[in-house]
């Protein structure tokens, strides 16, 4: 899985960051999402499918290889 | 009754976020049946708060406001029937089903209906579809993205609007106008632009930064109709008397869109009511704006943003699949104008005590928190959106009694 985030798409409500807190968070100045690891393993993988569905500015975008 | 029975198809009335968010969920939860999306609009999902920001000021084609990319469409599996309005529901249908009738003249029958009908905006006296009054050019509604791209071509050849709402579209259309060079009037019933939302502290910065930028406030006083010449509109006619001059009108607010509920039997006030699992009736749930369902800290709730959309869906989607879950969501909205970022987690309660507990008023940079009688109702952040959130975690703290003690116990 590879993980992209559009910086200019996040509001900041850090949705991500309380749902997968080892793959995002957030800076400091603004509050945009930061993407701590844009591969997660696979354990990881619900709850950034989760972080996803659910950021309101739909910011973060997936690419699974079936 | 309660069947724990997971049905074997379901039927999503609304495609915006609420209802795209209820497919992914289930489909996130392993759910195999199938699953039909109908829409009124033509388009596929598409996302609304950026259309009073990103889509009317041009700094986002249209494109970019969907919600998802086509191959993440496909891969949920589900059967999108667009730009066909649901018209009635029975779900009193026998073998189990409730029956969906549609504008175009089809049935849709499914184990399970979720009502994802938003809201549908309230036009002002004198605009088009107004009993008795005919309709005025540049007079505009802000719903849908058709409503954003002609409100967009209307501005880029006017120089005055009239906004009529103080809330956070409202306020947002300001801004984003006024960035694009117009004179923009912003109208409405409060004091304070968002003062219902905000509190008196920060709506009274917001009314500073509104106007610092150039957006004449006449607020206090509900528009009471529209002024127009051959046919198009030439102001708003306030309360009082007095008529402000505009080219373009912009009216914002919306009511629960449940008309095609009105047959069904369900109780409708203020939006579908429901338990609180989100369930109106057997078979039945509700999500997202259209939703008014039972918190059990906040008592009958329905929230019209955009957090509310996902969160919810995902307790509609464990309902149906027959894990009974409470929703109790700590609410949360967000709102930009002009460079000042707003974060809202939790509820501002009128007559709150309101502490600054990082940053400055002054500095441009704050965070509020909000109490009741000891207790953390809500945090707000004024472009401290990563240390706002941090503080969530205090209002959840206030809504969970520490072990061992009750409610009753606090004196």
């Amino acid at each position: 899985m590879n993980v992209a985030v559009d910086e200019d798409k996040c509001c900041g409500a850090g949705s991500c960051v309380l749902v997968a807190p080892e793959v995002f968070d957030q800076r400091d100045e603004d509050g945009i999402v930061l993407l701590l690891d844009p591969s997660p393993p696979e354990p990881r993988y619900a709850a950034v499918r989760e972080a996803a569905d659910i950021c309101p500015a739909s910011a973060i975008t997936l690419h699974e290889n079936p | 009754m309660i069947s724990g029975v997971t049905p074997p198809d379901v039927l999503v009335v609304g495609a915006s976020v609420a209802g795209l968010s209820t497919v992914e969920a289930l489909r996130r939860k392993g759910y195999e049946g199938k699953v039909t999306v109908l829409g009124d609009e033509p388009h596929a999902p598409y996302d609304r708060p950026p259309l009073s920001k990103q889509v009317l000021s041009g700094a986002w084609e249209p494109e970019r406001a969907r919600l998802r990319r086509h191959d993440a469409l496909s891969a949920l599996a589900a059967d999108f029937v667009l730009g066909d309005a649901a018209t009635a529901l029975d779900v009193g249908a026998d073998q189990g089903s409730a029956i969906v009738h549609t504008a175009a003249g089809r049935t849709w029958s499914a184990g399970a209906v979720v009502v994802a009908t938003g809201a549908r905006p309230r036009p002002l006296p004198g605009m088009p579809g107004m009993p008795g009054m005919p309709g005025l050019a540049g007079v505009h509604l802000l719903r849908t993205l058709d409503d954003a791209i002609a409100l967009r071509a209307n501005l880029l050849t006017a120089s005055r609007l009239v906004v009529v709402g103080d809330g956070v579209l409202g306020a947002e259309v300001a801004a984003t106008a006024t960035s694009m060079g117009l004179a923009v009037t912003l109208t409405g019933p409060q004091r304070l632009p968002m003062a219902g939302q905000l509190g008196t502290l920060v709506a009274a910065r917001l009314a500073a930064l509104h106007t610092a930028r150039g957006v004449n406030l006449r607020l206090g006083e509900a528009v009471d109709g529209l002024v127009g010449e051959r046919g198009t509109v030439t102001g708003v006619r306030l309360g009082g008397g007095e008529v402000i001059a505009a080219d373009v009108v912009v009216a914002i607010g919306a009511i629960p869109h449940t008309s095609w509920l009105e047959s069904s039997g369900l109780r409708l006030d203020d939006g579908l009511v429901c338990d609180e699992h989100c369930r109106a009736a057997d078979r039945v749930y509700a999500v997202g704006d259209v939703a008014r369902w039972r918190h059990e800290a906040l008592g009958l709730s329905r929230l019209e943003n955009r957090t509310n959309a996902t969160e919810q869906a995902r307790v509609v989607a464990a309902g149906i699949m027959g894990e009974q879950l409470r929703y109790a969501p700590v609410p949360y909205f967000w709102t930009d104008q002009f460079d000042v970022k707003i974060q809202v987690h939790g509820t501002l309660a009128a007559r709150a005590e309101v502490t600054i507990v990082d940053g400055e008023i002054g500095e441009g940079r704050f965070v509020a928190r909000y109490e009741r009688d000891g207790a953390v109702t809500g945090v707000l952040g004024w472009n401290m959106p990563k240390q706002t959130r941090l503080r969530r975690q205090e209002i959840l703290d206030s809504l969970t009694p520490a072990p061992g003690t009750s409610h009753r116990e606090k004196t």
